[in-house]
């Protein structure tokens, strides 16, 4: 058919302008589906068939990429909690953190209390990873620290306990979410104790060769290097080991999780 | 409704017009569940662009570093300007990029309110629905590869013959005159359709790997991945490079719809029944 008859081009732009003009209630019609608490357990699935994949396909000790001195960031830069508040901080950060202890309980068999002298003096490890947010950008930087593992198998974890909780000394504000700003909470992580015993999750007091600044999360932060920047969590306190992540908070396992974002952050 | 009054030509008699089934069932089935998880992946997409709305090369980029796309919003004296910059150029985009209004506020989203997906910034959201039609667009994209695959369309439909890539030529010429093939031609694939449906499996494929390479958890997994990109922010760019050409092949497919005669073709889309168009 060689010409294109006024008919179909009449269809055709009424079928457009139909679409078009729909657009705007189908808008509202979607952040109200959005908002539904029944639609996000529906979408939620996508993060166990996530998480189940990436199990299966990571094995036991499959290994974030390391990369070179050269690879460094010049600038690496600094999210969340840039200096957290409150007078216990300040004056843990005007004694050079000669004072900060790192609790390790819950269902422990010894819990320890460990100095960052005392953290120093075991066998460490640095590695130059990758530092992805969940917003999307990327830094690179070296990290040194304790293998986590070698922490719990000190402790000796309970056979019950399924999750390491990182509890943290900084209090951080929401972000600009749903037309409004969420809540501002204590923060805190959890990951699963695959993640805990890999090689590569440090309990890291140092960054590019020098002592954590306080914008990075001195004195101790958290590289978990197969999973997104918020489950870094920086400023560590306390890890407790817990069968069970529904009394903590708001029961999702971290501070972002209870803010809708996923516990299982491989993606 | 008969088939007569559905058609688009001149009106004729029933028993003169040649119905063939073109689009089989899974054909159809995977179209449109593709076309939904395209269009929330678009939409979700641009909201998850919006929480860091720059874009580089190579294994890392942030803040400090340089973009090759940035959108931003600046404030002028003026008032709130959107500006979009591509390597050293700066454009002002207001009113669309960087500042936009929705319901009567200014906004200052890299992307506008409109179109994405929610409405309102919110990456956790944006990232459920994002990864939902993910698994949606890759379990039905596997289905439709595999039953392509098995049947034979992909070699037989949808692979262009020797004879069809030389008549590439004519075939420009006959879109670009908008003329439309009748007859036996009709009941194939064009040579330029046949490239097209062929280029989108490529470039859905590319979206999907330059999406798992986005993951640090598939970078553990298949760190390959990394290299064959250039790294993770170079993965992103590509994402968004791939995303793009998605969409201007949706608008050339839509175009080519309406020029064919709409409802013929989304008939044949919806139910497998299809008018040939006769010769002249």
């Amino acid at each position: 058919m060689a010409l294109i008859t006024r008919r179909s081009a009449l269809i055709g732009a009424g079928v457009g302008g139909g679409l078009l003009l729909s657009g705007c209630s189908d808008i509202t019609r979607i952040d109200k589906l959005t908002g539904s608490r029944s639609f996000q357990r529906v979408l939620a699935h996508a993060e166990d068939w996530t998480r189940a994949s990436q199990r299966f396909l990571q094995g036991g000790g499959s290994m974030a990429r390391e990369f070179s001195a050269a690879d460094i960031s010049p600038h690496f830069k600094a999210n969340g909690t840039l200096q957290p508040g409150g007078d216990d901080y300040a004056q843990h950060a005007e004694e050079g953190f000669a004072n900060w202890r790192l609790q390790i309980d819950g269902q422990v068999a010894r819990p320890l209390s460990l100095s960052i002298d005392e953290l120093r003096r075991l066998p460490a490890r640095t590695q130059i990873t990758r530092h992805d947010c969940v917003e999307g950008w990327s830094a690179i930087g070296q990290w040194t620290g304790v293998q986590l593992g070698l922490l719990l198998k000190a402790a000796g974890v309970a056979p019950a306990a399924k999750y390491a909780v990182f509890h943290c000394a900084d209090n951080l504000l929401g972000e600009p979410a749903k037309g409004g700003v969420q809540s501002p909470g204590q923060y805190y992580e959890s990951i699963g104790l695959v993640d805990a015993h890999h090689p590569q999750t440090l309990i890291a007091y140092a960054m590019n060769g020098r002592p954590l600044e306080v914008a990075h999360g001195a004195p101790l932060r958290l590289r978990i290097e197969r999973q997104l920047g918020y489950k870094q969590a920086k400023y560590v306190q306390r890890i407790e080991l817990t069968d069970s992540l529904a009394g903590i908070a708001g029961g999702r396992g971290g501070f972002w999780e209870d803010r809708g974002y996923e516990w299982y952050a491989g993606i | 409704m008969s088939i007569s009054m559905l058609d688009d030509g001149v009106e004729q008699p029933l028993k003169a017009r040649e119905v063939i089934k073109r689009h089989s069932l899974p054909v159809r089935l995977t179209h449109w569940v593709n076309a939904a998880a395209i269009f929330v992946l678009v939409g979700s997409g641009l909201n998850i662009f919006n929480a860091h709305p720059q874009l580089y090369w190579g294994n890392a980029g942030d803040e400090y570093d340089r973009p090759w796309l940035a959108i931003h919003a600046q404030h002028t004296a003026h008032g709130t300007r959107g500006v979009t910059s591509l390597g050293p150029l700066h454009f002002d985009t207001t009113g669309v990029l960087g500042a936009s209004r929705w319901h009567g506020q200014d906004i200052a989203h890299a992307w506008p309110a409109w179109i994405t997906l929610p409405s309102f910034q919110d990456l956790a959201d944006a990232r459920h629905w994002h990864f939902f039609f993910a698994w949606l667009l890759v379990a039905n994209g596997a289905l439709y590869l595999l039953w392509s695959l098995g049947s034979r369309h992909l070699q037989r439909d949808i692979t262009p013959t020797l004879a069809d890539l030389k008549a590439i030529p004519r075939s420009v010429l006959d879109h670009l005159k908008l003329k439309h093939p009748t007859g036996e031609a009709a009941k194939r694939y064009n040579v330029l359709q046949r490239l097209a449906y062929l280029g989108l499996i490529v470039l859905v494929t590319g979206m999907v790997c330059t999406g798992l390479t986005m993951s640090p958890g598939i970078n553990a997994i298949a760190p390959w991945m990394l290299d064959l990109f250039g790294g993770r922010q170079s993965a992103r760019s590509l994402h968004f490079v791939f995303a793009s050409l998605i969409v201007l092949f949706i608008i050339v497919h839509l175009v080519e719809v309406v020029l064919a005669g709409p409802i013929n073709e989304v008939r044949s889309m919806i139910t497998g029944r299809y008018v040939v168009p006769k010769e002249h």
